[in-house]
């Protein structure tokens, strides 16, 4: 078994309008996908979300503040998972909520 | 008549056993806390020895007015005369107690009741020391701490006696060898222990709920000993902490439901008498449920608290079912087990359906655990009987238990006559 990173893009990661109880709905989303991975013990770690505002830092010492347009997708969280393969770390990003939004899960093998 | 004093001289043998197996923890816990670790062994020996004149003494004259203070006064005897008789007092006990008028130290064995739960606190640090496996802990912890008979370990265990005194002479040997004290950690190392010793006593609660060993009395003595070793620890600041506080409930919730789920076979949840739950625990889980929630930590133990809470309320609700699947979503990010794994996947049926539960249920492939099996033929049944037959099968074959397939033979056998 081998880490794989699942990294979770998407168009808007800007929650701040929608109602709580829309809120308490996405979460149970995502907990329900990596709780399924869980299940299958294939997390290796439960990873974070990562806020929507922030910095980005450029040669010469360019600072300019997120959300980061350059990008289309932006990237919003990322968990580990162990996998013996690229294509069962793939087949375990199917049903990440991060495509119901049109957005992408990008799976990347992790250096030892 | 003459069966009713049958029934009373029974019910009296088995609480001055209740008796005893109480003493003998607080009896050894200030005999070695006051003599050092290292003399554990002699402890007990003292100990059983005034358990035997009692028993002889008690049968001869009538059970005195004070039977504790009997007890203390005759295990002090007996520790002053194994001392002088040893010499190991002079040549050992000596050296070590630092200063002060010796014969006063000894003469002081003190059985005060501070003094009691102090050394019983110790005591249960001291076993969960980390130089020794967590199994041997779990032995000592039955023997030390709550007083259980090498028998009845080796019952609990499905082990035999020789087994089970050798783990714990082992274990002792080594508590000798580190040099392991009767004494709290330190301030930096107590957060730490605390850890080993909750793991210790939910080790020793499941001991007792989930063993294969088909005397009743022993598990619920296991449990209720678990929980007693729980509220030591709320006695004292520095280790009631929330998460011991959630320990706490979970072991009330869980043992809220013993008599609904003691007959011959175990009881399945849902057919549970909902009238034989104990209201009392449940009502003890709530109120340290409320205060596990101080804090920022969210130990496994409020993820099982909670999760048993809501199995003590009886009304499937969507609310509820979806609740228990959150919180198994949660608590197998932090804590995988194959259980956790199938209970969430059973809480995804009950709140997704089948269909939705099947696919993730397919992903598990736990292809040794009959529960597996069982889970794929719950959820096959109604959409498919002759796949729901087959992993009966497979379960039937994995069982363990006589009791375990006989029940799953009664499903099999439901199935073909459905089919018939």
């Amino acid at each position: 078994m081998k880490d794989f990173a699942l990294l979770f893009r998407q168009a808007d990661y800007n929650y701040s309008k929608i109602s709580p109880e829309e809120m308490e709905e996405i979460n149970k989303r995502w907990q329900n996908w990596i709780g399924g991975i869980a299940a299958q013990g294939k997390l290796a770690v439960g990873g974070s979300r990562l806020a929507a505002d922030g910095t980005v830092l450029k040669a010469g010492g360019v600072v300019t503040d997120g959300p980061f347009v350059e990008i289309r997708e932006i990237l919003g969280g990322f968990i580990l998972v162990k996998a013996d393969n690229l294509e069962e770390a793939t087949t375990l990003a199917h049903g990440c909520p991060a495509l119901d939004g049109n957005g992408s899960v990008e799976i990347r093998p992790l250096f030892v | 008549m003459g069966w009713m004093l049958l029934f009373i001289m029974e019910k009296s043998s088995e609480s001055l056993q209740q008796l005893f197996q109480q003493e003998f923890s607080k009896m050894v816990a200030v005999i070695s806390k006051t003599f050092g670790l290292q003399h554990i062994e002699i402890a007990e020996d003292v100990v059983s020895e005034t358990f035997l004149q009692a028993t002889e003494a008690w049968k001869a004259k009538g059970i005195p007015p004070n039977p504790t203070a009997w007890l203390y006064a005759v295990a002090k005897q007996k520790i002053l005369h194994h001392f002088r008789r040893n010499k190991i007092y002079d040549e050992k006990v000596l050296p070590e107690i630092i200063s002060g008028n010796v014969m006063e130290e000894i003469e002081e064995v003190n059985f005060s009741v501070e003094n009691i739960k102090d050394s019983q606190l110790q005591m249960l640090f001291a076993i969960c020391t980390p130089v020794i496996a967590s199994e041997a802990q779990i032995g000592l912890a039955l023997r030390i701490l709550c007083g259980f008979g090498i028998d009845e370990i080796a019952e609990a265990f499905l082990s035999n006696k020789e087994t089970i005194n050798k783990r714990l002479f082992r274990a002792k040997e080594k508590l000798r060898a580190e040099k392991v004290l009767m004494e709290l950690p330190s301030e930096n190392e107590i957060t730490k222990r605390l850890d080993t010793v909750l793991h210790i006593i939910y080790l020793l609660f499941s001991e007792g709920y989930y063993s294969q060993t088909q005397n009743q009395n022993l598990q619920k003595d296991l449990c209720l000993e678990a929980l007693r070793l729980g509220l030591m620890l709320t006695e004292y600041e520095k280790t009631n902490l929330p998460k011991t506080n959630a320990l706490i409930a979970l072991m009330c919730f869980h043992a809220s439901r013993f008599s609904a789920r003691q007959s011959n076979t175990i009881v399945l949840y849902g057919q549970q008498d909902q009238e034989l739950w104990d209201a009392t625990l449940i009502n003890q889980g709530i109120y340290f449920l409320n205060l596990s929630v101080q804090g920022e930590e969210l130990s496994s133990y409020h993820l099982e608290a909670r999760i048993a809470y809501w199995h003590c309320r009886k009304e499937g609700t969507q609310e509820k079912w979806e609740e228990i699947l959150q919180l198994y979503n949660r608590l197998l990010q932090i804590n995988y087990s194959p259980a956790v794994a199938l209970n969430r996947t059973y809480a995804l049926y009950k709140v997704k359906g089948k269909e939705t539960a099947l696919v993730e249920a397919e992903k598990l492939k736990l292809e040794n655990n009959h529960f597996y099996f069982m889970l794929l033929a719950e959820l096959y049944t109604d959409l498919d009987q002759q796949k729901a037959r087959l992993h009966l099968e497979r379960a039937y074959d994995l069982a363990k238990t006589r009791t375990e397939k006989q029940g799953i033979q009664e499903k099999i056998n439901l199935i073909n006559q459905l089919n018939a």
